[in-house]
């Protein structure tokens, strides 16, 4: 794997081998000693244009976790807020030697920029940018929703029949665009449940159903319900009358939870409001992986970053490499 | 190796183990994907036969530990599982098929260390082919096949691979 940008063109060989990997690097966190030799050596900057605590916290502990050196680096604080270019933010980072970059800008499109621009020989991995992806986060989703229903025998299997309900504000969701593409190659169902002002316009080329109303779709007996959080730095326009409105038609509240059928799970990508896209009842409850999507996150990255960095860093890399 | 030869020298590195370590008291076997877990099995199996103990087998995967992994396309690791008594204060076994550059048992050395801290590690091998370049020696081995460097060691196991044999291509 020569960089990690989107979900849309990931196989599902390769999606597989990310979430198999992870399985390895998750096993060793039990161990006595839970740092690995692999990348020793190897510089992973975190270059983050958006504020963000949980990812990168993730991206540093899996980086630690495999010997990398990490170097973060924060827009705020930084030359960028005297104005200084992507262009030349990167190729200042391709001098000091960075192996891979993890990067995090408001704007879509931008990890694809520094992959392809020639700028930097860095593999790069997309942290989550604009609207567009966050591929990182839905594979640590599938991983999560596989190992809650397989458990020990997770290796190998894909989502196939699996039916996984996305709740709240897809439109500017880059979270639930990488999880539709990823689910979907995994092959699990995915329905879209959101107020109308929320759903993006373009949603009739994605391989989804599209709902309205919540109530509806719980009854529809999912396996695994995602509340997506309500971006309300985002929220220019007025998208719903007010929170008190949504929480009641689009939260999920104690009644609804109760509602859905046993064994499915409850998962929120972080930071939650709560009281507002999911309440504390569903966040405590034993259905909601909260927590585990934190750890798992970590191993699902430890995986990204030792494919990407661990191997000769050659093109012509055979993917399909085995012992 | 045929079939035959195979099964005599699983046999025989079995005893050894017994009689070096006095009983099957405190082993743990660990065998080094991927054949080296499927001989661990047998071995364990057979000590199991012998001494009317059982004793904890397990798989050991190096990958993550190894000195070449820059040097190569991204090699997928394999799962560890170490048996649910640990290893601590054990007579810990490691299994492979070939010793060859002994690299691979160095990596498994540094790989046991971060799991816990053995009273002892013995290394038994089906097939020493020679080529060291580590200060690293087998306890128990199957057969020396004196090999040209450019030469492959190919060991076939049935649970693997569906046949029994050793051969030199």
């Amino acid at each position: 794997m020569r960089h990690l940008l989107d979900t849309k063109t990931l196989s599902r060989a390769q999606a597989l081998r990310i979430l198999d990997v992870a399985e390895d690097m998750r096993d060793t966190q039990t161990r006595e000693v839970r740092k690995l030799p692999t990348l020793r050596g190897k510089t992973v900057v975190n270059l983050f244009f958006e504020d963000s605590t949980r990812t990168r916290i993730s991206f540093e502990a899996a980086a630690k976790r495999l010997s990398a050196d990490v170097i973060n680096f924060s827009a705020k604080g930084s030359s960028v807020s005297k104005g200084e270019s992507l262009q030349d933010t990167a190729q200042t980072l391709q001098a000091m030697g960075a192996d891979a970059v993890v990067i995090r800008h408001g704007a879509s499109g931008a990890p694809q920029i520094l992959a392809t621009s020639g700028w930097i020989s860095a593999g790069v991995v997309n942290a989550g940018d604009g609207t567009h992806e966050h591929p990182t986060q839905a594979l640590l989703d599938a991983f999560t929703i596989r190992k809650r229903l397989f458990g020990d025998d997770s290796r190998g299997r894909d989502l196939a029949g699996t039916h996984v309900t996305i709740v709240g504000d897809v439109l500017h969701s880059r979270v639930a665009r990488s999880n539709v593409w990823l689910l979907t190659t995994l092959g699990a169902r995915v329905t879209l449940v959101a107020p109308p002002t929320l759903v993006p316009q373009d949603v009739s080329a994605w391989p989804v159903e599209v709902r309205f109303d919540l109530d509806e779709a719980i009854a529809a007996a999912p396996d695994a319900m995602m509340m997506l959080r309500i971006q309300l730095e985002r929220m220019g326009a007025a998208y719903f009358p007010t929170e008190r409105e949504y929480s009641r038609r689009w939260g999920l509240d104690a009644r609804r939870l109760d509602a859905l059928p046993a064994g499915s799970i409850v998962l929120h990508p972080g930071p939650m409001n709560r009281g507002l896209e999911i309440s504390a009842d569903a966040a405590d409850s034993p259905r909601s992986t909260v927590l585990e999507q934190v750890a798992n996150g970590v191993s699902v990255r430890m995986a990204a970053l030792y494919l990407l960095l661990a191997g000769e860093r050659t093109e012509a890399n055979a993917e399909e490499y085995a012992r | 190796m045929s079939s035959a030869d195979i099964a005599r020298a699983s046999t025989r590195i079995s005893h050894e183990i017994l009689e070096s370590n006095k009983g099957p008291d405190g082993l743990v076997l660990l065998g080094i994907p991927t054949r080296g877990v499927t001989l661990a099995d047998r071995i364990g199996a057979l000590i199991a036969e012998f001494s009317g103990v059982s004793v904890p087998v397990g798989a050991l995967d190096v990958t993550m530990y190894r000195d070449d992994l820059h040097r190569n396309p991204t090699r997928t690791p394999h799962p560890t599982q170490i048996p649910a008594g640990g290893v601590d204060g054990k007579t810990v076994v490691l299994v492979d098929d070939v010793l060859f550059s002994g690299r691979s048992i160095r990596a498994a050395l540094d790989a046991l260390g971060d799991i816990g801290r053995p009273a002892a590690v013995r290394l038994a091998i089906l097939v020493d082919r020679g080529h060291r370049e580590l200060p690293i020696r087998p306890d128990f081995v199957g057969k020396n096949l004196p090999s040209a460097r450019n030469e492959r060691v190919n060991v076939r196991l049935s649970a693997v691979d569906g046949v029994d044999e050793v051969t030199i291509g």
